[in-house]
Formats: C-alpha cells, sequence, structure tokens
C-alpha cells in the first residue's frame, strides 16, 4: 500500500468513533500493542528530544524500503507513533520525504499538533523524515 | 468573611469550557488567573493613559509615571521593604536571579562557595551554575530527604567562611514544601553570606516581611499573583543593590553619558534600563491590592482546607503515590499512580476539561532523587473550590481505567 492508502484506511478507521473517548482509547490500545523495539536500540541517541515522555525509535533499510520500530513510556504518545510507523514503515525513503501529514487532523489529533513543549509528534514526524533523508542519501 | 463563591466571579475565565466540560484550572503553580479588577487596570492603562515614564514633560506621561510608582509603593509595603528604591521592577522570577546572580560576577572568585538548595527550580540553579562557571566559585547543594524536606544539619556542615551566598526557594514548585528560611538566613548571616530567596510559589500564598525575615535579596513574579506576565520584581537590601554594578545598559539607568564615560543613575534606575513594562508595574501593583482586599490569612486558611481534602480524597485512590509530603507545605499535590505515565494522565484529564501540569516541573534534580520522569502535579489558588477536587477525582479515576 502507498502511504497515502494507509492514511485513508486510518482515517476510516477513525470516522467510526462518536467522540474522543473512543479515540484515545484506540490510541491506548495501539499503544498497548505496538511491537517493542529491541532493547539494544533503547539508547540515549535514538531518544527523540522535544518530547515529554521519552520516545525511541530506531530505523533500519531492506530491499531500498525503510522500517521502523519504536517504543515509549508513555502509552498515549506510543499509541500515536504507532499510527506514525503504520503510515511510514515499509516504504521508500522518497515516499516518506514526499508525504504529507494532515491525515492527522483528520483523525482528530490535531491538538498533538499544538507546539507546545509537551508535544511529541512534530519531533517524531521529524525524526522519521530524518531518517528517510538519511536512507535516501544512501541510495543516490 | 471569604466567599468562595463570590471570588470565582472576580475570573471571568472560570466561566470558560475546555474540550466542552467546564475548566478546571488546577495549573496554578505555572500561573494563577487574572481577576476582572487586575483585567479593568490594563484596560484603563491602555485606554486612558499609556504614556512613557520618566521623561516626558507632559500629562499623561506624568499620570503613567505616578501609577507606576505608586505601584512600587503598594510593593513596598505588600513586602515591608525600608524604602521603596529597594523594589526593582524585573519581568520576573528568572530575570531577577540572573540580575542578582550578573551582579555577583564582580564579588566573587576562587575558593567561594555557594549553597543551593536541593529543591530548587531550574532558573534558581542554572544562573548560580554560569555565575559559577564565570568566577571560579564552587557550588553545593542542601540536600533533601523522602518527604522533600531539606536537611538542616547538612546545611550546617556546608557553611563555612568560604561560603558567599546562599539560594533557596520559599516554597518548592514541583512539591509544595514550605522552606524555613528564617532559619536558613540566620545561619547563613553567621558565616557573612548572603540570602537570596526565591518567593515565586509563596506569595500566592502568604505575605513575606522581608525586613523581619533581615533577607538580603527576595524575588517574585506578578502572574502567579493574579498578575500579568512579563513582570516581576526584586527586593534587595539598599546596601546590596549599591554593592551590585548595573545589569543591562541603556536609556532610564543613566545620570550622565559622554563618549568617554557614562555615570549611573541611582536606585532603582540603575536597574531599569529601557521603557520597562509600564502598564504590568501598575497592574501588579492592582493585583496585590485585589489579594490584600482578600486578605493572605483568609486565602492561607481556605488553601489548607483545599489541600487537606484534596490529599485524603486522591489517597483513596488505589496505587496512587504523593511526592512531596513535608509537614510545612502550601497547596500543591505532586502525585502518579502506579506505573502510568504522568503524560498520559493530564492527556486525558485536558479532555474532561481539567488543567495540571505535567512532567518534571522544571525542577529535574527532585525527579531524580525519586527516580521517576515527573509527576502530575494539581495545584489549588483560593478560587478553587471541593466541588473541583471531587469533579477532578472522577476524572482521574476514569483516566487510570483507561490507561490501566
Amino acid at each position: 500500500m502507498t502511504i497515502e492508502e494507509v492514511q485513508n484506511e486510518i482515517i476510516e478507521e477513525f470516522s467510526m468513533f462518536e467522540d474522543w473517548e473512543e479515540r484515545y482509547q484506540y490510541m491506548i490500545d495501539l499503544g498497548k500493542d505496538l511491537p517493542l523495539i529491541e532493547e539494544k536500540y533503547k539508547t540515549e541517541d535514538n531518544i527523540i528530544k522535544g518530547c515529554q515522555s521519552r520516545v525511541w525509535v530506531h530505523a533500519n533499510m531492506e530491499d531500498d524500503k525503510i522500517n521502523f520500530s519504536a517504543d515509549s513510556d508513555a502509552i498515549i504518545t506510543k499509541g500515536i507513533i504507532a499510527i506514525l510507523i503504520r503510515v511510514f514503515s515499509n516504504q521508500h525513503p522518497k515516499a516518506i520525504l514526499d508525504a504529507n501529514t494532515d491525515f492527522i487532523d483528520k483523525i482528530g489529533l490535531k491538538e498533538h499538533l499544538s507546539p507546545t513543549r509537551a508535544n511529541g509528534l512534530v519531533s517524531m514526524i521529524k525524526q522519521l523524515k530524518m531518517y528517510a533523508i538519511a536512507y535516501q542519501t544512501q541510495l543516490s | 468573611m471569604f466567599d468562595v463563591q463570590k471570588i470565582r466571579k472576580d475570573f471571568p475565565i472560570l466561566n470558560r469550557k475546555v474540550n466542552g466540560k467546564p475548566l478546571i484550572y488546577f495549573d496554578n503553580a505555572a500561573t494563577s488567573q487574572t481577576p476582572q479588577q487586575v483585567i479593568d487596570v490594563i484596560v484603563d492603562y491602555y485606554t486612558n493613559y499609556n504614556a512613557n515614564i520618566h521623561r516626558g514633560v507632559h500629562s499623561l506621561s506624568q499620570e503613567a509615571t505616578d501609577a507606576y510608582e505608586q505601584a512600587r509603593i503598594k510593593i513596598q509595603k505588600h513586602f515591608n521593604a525600608k524604602q521603596p528604591y529597594e523594589i526593582i521592577y524585573t519581568a520576573g522570577t528568572t530575570h531577577s536571579i540572573n540580575l542578582v546572580a550578573n551582579g555577583f560576577t564582580s564579588l566573587l572568585q576562587k575558593g567561594d562557595e555557594i549553597i543551593v538548595s536541593a529543591l530548587e527550580h531550574h532558573s534558581n540553579i542554572v544562573p548560580w551554575q554560569m555565575l559559577c562557571a564565570r568566577t571560579g566559585a564552587e557550588l553545593k547543594v542542601i540536600p533533601m530527604n523522602e518527604d522533600g524536606e531539606l536537611i538542616l544539619s547538612d546545611f550546617d556542615e556546608l557553611l563555612n567562611k568560604n561560603t558567599k551566598l546562599v539560594f533557596v526557594n520559599h516554597i518548592s514548585n514541583a512539591l509544595g514544601t514550605i522552606n524555613p528560611i528564617e532559619y536558613i538566613i540566620e545561619k547563613a548571616h553567621s558565616v557573612g553570606a548572603a540570602v537570596l530567596v526565591d518567593g515565586a510559589q509563596s506569595c500566592p500564598h502568604l505575605k513575606p516581611d522581608v525586613q523581619a525575615l533581615d533577607v538580603d535579596f527576595y524575588v517574585c513574579s506578578a502572574h502567579k499573583i493574579c498578575g500579568p506576565t512579563g513582570v516581576g520584581m526584586l527586593y534587595g537590601k539598599e546596601e546590596w543593590l549599591n554593592k551590585l554594578p548595573p545589569y543591562q545598559g541603556g536609556g532610564e539607568m543613566i545620570a550622565e553619558v559622554t563618549f568617554e564615560k557614562t555615570t549611573y543613575a541611582g536606585l532603582p534606575h540603575k536597574f531599569e534600563a529601557g521603557t520597562p513594562n509600564i502598564c504590568g508595574g501598575i497592574a501588579f501593583g492592582a493585583a496585590l491590592d485585589y489579594m490584600n482586599r482578600i486578605g493572605f490569612e483568609q486565602i492561607a486558611k481556605y488553601e489548607n482546607e483545599l489541600l487537606a481534602y484534596g490529599t485524603e480524597q486522591l489517597l483513596k485512590i488505589e496505587a496512587l503515590k504523593i511526592y512531596g509530603t513535608a509537614k510545612e507545605k502550601t497547596s500543591v499535590i505532586s502525585f502518579n499512580v502506579g506505573s502510568i505515565h504522568p503524560y498520559d494522565i493530564g492527556t486525558i484529564l485536558d479532555k474532561m476539561g481539567i488543567a495540571v501540569r505535567t512532567g518534571h516541573h522544571c525542577a529535574q534534580p527532585i525527579m531524580d532523587f525519586y527516580k521517576i520522569p515527573g509527576t502530575i502535579r494539581a495545584s489549588f489558588m483560593f478560587y478553587n473550590t471541593k466541588e473541583e477536587i471531587d469533579t477532578f477525582i472522577v476524572a482521574l479515576k476514569k483516566a487510570i481505567m483507561m490507561l490501566s
């Protein structure tokens, strides 16, 4: 699936929720199900700066596609990153770089985009794109 | 007669809704809300007499200057400073601390020692680290115990003839501990050290008497005391303020300027370069008037009731742990629930219209002491109610259920 297709799928899933409670409960559940990052990658280097909770992200490339794994000590943050990983994993670096992130607004998580210091979503997206830039450079 | 419902009518923001729910504002230790009486003063200033001060001969400038200087006298009286010029207007607590830390650069040398407490906010740690880096002085720390109280016997041992400065907050922002500053000031003075007390968290809850305390410097921000952001004060004993060199150069702080030499103005202008936050200063005075009309004894009594009630209700929740259980504390409750991350609880509470602070509260050393990433902090002011605490408890239980 393309990034856009995955995003549309997520938008459709979220459209079934009637209120914030269902939305957040879903994110919490996603967070609980997030496949854990290997312990050896939970290093200081892999921590995303700018989050109130700690978030570790690791990336590797196989067959010109990037795979992400992540963990956080906060469950809602884990839910958010689970969504991001679903969107961006198993994609070509260039597709990641070209992707827009308007779907976040459409699934009612816009508040996580506000530039408060507590917020990690902006930093997370930036970090995933940084990995894409690095791998893109390797490819070209 | 203290009537919380009547008081709440003074605060228009308390009527608003957040995420469709009535706002419950429990983040008062970060900033307090502003009563209509203070908002009116701000509006009146910009509507009727906005002008630059201390220079114009015209009427508006004189009116603005008078109001600004009257407010300084209100602040002086509130803190019982000996002279109005011992009150320096600043941009807030952090600015005040930096002003003093900067001034001490030329007064310290290698071998000198500075003492801070383990309970400090970053704003009362970093400027002193920077001062130490500039001067070669050494930073010592008064440790705390599990309850979040300073260990005074350790403080006694840290003091010696090389101790030049002691910095401590009156009340800890992260835990609410009221520190025994009377003892600390007396002991510090016995070895000839100066003391700066950070009153950012104490001024909303009590009325410090700087002369009775015999404190050398006392600092606070207006926005914690129902005033606007961007203005605060530095109280300094006249002799100390005269010893410190000016902090920033500019207009207002000079007596005479030639390209060869400038002579500085006297107190307080020496430290007030440039056009100040005129409206902010006037509103600061109005905020103190407002608080004094209610009365700090009444405020403290009511807030202690809220603290006792909130603590009792919170402790009924399973796996909830309160950090900061000092015997002397103010209406701040810092806590965690089991292994749930504070950020998660804060996010869910916000969805239910409840504002609390989550994180390390700019006091990472305290979090390191307890080996936690942060806490949820509910901090009450005199306009909060027991009913709000009840709603908060229900919301908190729901958040815990969702997150477990």
